[in-house]
């Protein structure tokens, strides 16, 4: 085999620092794309909506008009849902991710109560809708009402909180287990006083990111069957209901020029009450991270 | 002294052990109640997926003895309002939708990944990665929303040929939206690759591009496969963009121009509205549902299975 020539190396370097540039240029532009298109999405929204954006939007109810047509009945019924969801999905997803971590032996059911939380999670949303349909509304009887639809929702956020505040439990330094048993607790004190609290802000955070996610979560509620057009509020659990994203669907839906205005402005409010969360999300896990 | 004597007078040595062992009593109640409550916690979640299959299946067998399991997998007509059940429309619109979403999120997430792994600095990544979660938490009714107004509008002045609902544009939506799931999934699964493997590579004389190729790209292959199906599967499930977006005519077809309608926008328009509880549409609905819990199941194995087997360890 003949030795390359200094002048034909020379050249197939360059080829191959050519081509590296060529595709640092792609990979770049690729991901720079993915961030154009969130802007153009922004950008649209904004453009669209920010002019029908009023206090009168915020407190009105839906009307057969787009110019008196407001999301109170959505904005409300969204956060009473997130509240029946925190209440249900952080107790049990909290105490399931103890039960994993701090008790449960490694056998056959410990690792199948696991992948089933990991297969849980990939359930498209609608079909948690399907269950919510048959169990909530239908066999427990309980209707089209709030409670359904928190339920559902609840049980369709379950497996995000539950792997959250594993991940948050398992980075808790075993020498403050270690300490605290050194001191004569038992177990449940241990993780009552001392894993607990040193896992706090991490479980806050995925538990925000998780109610995040139920507050855009469109599908489910409209098979359990939220309102679309509603002019009260609920008068309890038990009472009918609509929320955000179900209003701005059924604005999406209707015919005519005005309409996508509306919806757009009803997206504006929405992604303003997801930026307040994911804020808020953000800065405990900034300030915990500092901590370390 | 007068004091002291005094009280100790009142200490009850008798009364306090007492009271220490009724302590460790309750303590020793609470130490083996909890986890049965915590465990009873966790069943909850096992007993959510028992839920789902068992109503599907039960719900999905009520319409099988009304409509032959044979019509419904392999007849071509999907118009259950005129009591004919064939799947196959549906499902090739799934498809339809989730072909033209990868063909879009597939280069765009993996060279994101690549990007953010090999030659971003830790700086541009801080920055980076966060966007791309914001684009991952936009919820989907938005997404349906910008393929409605934005993306459709423009694709029907390039092709005169696409309808107002087109499966098109709702699959390069769905595409964008699963972008961010590709790209950080995989990137995960890049970084995990061990710098020394890298900086034997960049050693031997290799540029970034092809320490990229041909050690990161392999070394990582399995987790880039198991986002990538992991990303199938979301976009089969996708609802909201689809339901928006691309019509509700189920048609057999595979063009792209034309309104389609999926398994899952089906769910939405057989359960919202006029159907009755108990007629064959809502049993229907059922039959459709444990078809895309079927197919978003074993895409989620399959992701599962590739990530276990072909885990290289370092």
């Amino acid at each position: 085999m003949a030795l390359q020539t200094g002048e034909k190396s020379t050249k197939r370097m360059k080829n191959r620092i050519r081509k590296n540039k060529l595709f640092h240029t792609l990979f770049f532009g690729a991901t720079a794309l993915s961030l154009v298109i969130l802007a153009m999405l922004f950008y649209r929204i904004i453009s669209q909506g920010a002019g029908n954006l009023s206090w009168d939007f915020i407190k009105n109810f839906p009307a057969p008009y787009p110019d008196r047509a407001g999301i109170y009945a959505g904005l409300v019924g969204s956060l009473l849902l997130i509240a029946i969801v925190a209440v249900v999905s952080i107790t049990i997803g909290v105490a399931t991710a103890i039960y994993l971590e701090e008790y449960a032996k490694k056998n056959k059911l410990t690792s199948f109560i696991q992948s089933n939380i990991q297969n849980l999670a990939g359930v498209p949303s609608i079909v948690f809708g399907l269950l919510g349909l048959t169990f909530f509304v239908y066999i427990l009887n309980f209707d089209f009402s709030l409670l359904s639809g928190g339920l559902t929702m609840s049980l369709l956020v379950l497996p995000i909180i539950v792997v959250a505040a594993q991940e948050a439990i398992r980075s808790v330094p075993n020498d403050l287990k270690e300490a605290s048993y050194g001191m004569g607790a038992t177990k449940w004190q241990t993780v009552l006083r001392v894993v607990i609290p040193a896992a706090l802000p991490g479980m806050i955070t995925g538990s925000i990111l998780a109610l995040s996610r139920a507050i855009g979560e469109t599908a489910p509620l409209l098979v359990v069957g939220a309102a679309t057009a509603i002019y009260a509020l609920p008068d309890s659990i038990f009472g009918s209901y609509t929320a955000m994203p179900i209003q701005i669907y059924s604005w999406i839906s209707k015919p005519g020029d005005e309409w996508p205005v509306v919806a757009a402005t009803g997206i504006i409010i929405l992604l303003i009450v997801l930026l307040i969360m994911n804020t808020i999300a953000a800065l405990i896990r900034n300030k915990f991270q500092r901590r370390n | 002294m007068n004091i002291n004597e005094n009280r100790l007078q009142d200490i009850d040595i008798q009364k306090l052990i007492q009271e220490k062992k009724e302590k460790r009593k309750v303590l020793k109640k609470l130490e083996k109640l909890v986890p049965v409550f915590l465990f009873l916690a966790a069943v909850v979640s096992v007993l959510t997926t028992f839920g789902i299959v068992f109503t599907l299946l039960s719900e999905a067998f009520t319409f099988f003895s009304d409509v032959p399991i044979k019509d419904f997998l392999f007849n071509t007509d999907w118009k259950p309002w005129s009591g004919s059940f064939g799947v196959l429309p549906l499902i090739t619109g799934t498809l339809l939708i989730t072909l033209i979403a990868i063909i879009v999120a597939l280069p765009i997430g993996l060279s994101a990944a690549i990007f953010l792994s090999e030659y971003a600095s830790d700086k541009t990544r801080r920055i980076i990665k966060p966007i791309l979660e914001v684009l991952a938490g936009i919820p989907t009714v938005v997404y349906g929303f910008f393929a409605l107004t934005f993306v459709t509008p423009i694709l029907q002045s390039l092709l005169p040929d696409v309808k107002i609902f087109n499966a098109l544009s709702a699959g390069i939506v769905v595409g964008i939206m699963i972008v961010p799931m590709i790209a950080s999934l995989s990137e995960d699964a890049m970084s995990a690759v061990p710098a020394s493997l890298r900086e034997g590579a960049l050693g031997l004389g290799s540029t970034r591009f092809e320490v990229a190729m041909k050690v990161v790209l392999p070394a990582a292959f399995s987790g880039i496969v198991a986002s990538v199906v992991l990303a199938i599967s979301r976009a089969i499930g996708e609802t909201m963009i689809v339901t928006i977006a691309a019509g509700q005519s189920p048609n057999f077809t595979f063009d792209p121009t034309s309104s389609i309608q999926t398994l899952t926008s089906f769910i939405v328009q057989g359960t919202s509205g006029d159907t009755a509880y108990g007629s064959t549409i809502y049993y229907s609905v059922y039959a459709v549902g444990i078809t895309l819990f079927v197919f978003t199941l074993l895409m989620n194995l399959f992701a599962q299975y590739i990530a276990r087997k072909f885990r290289e360890e370092y």
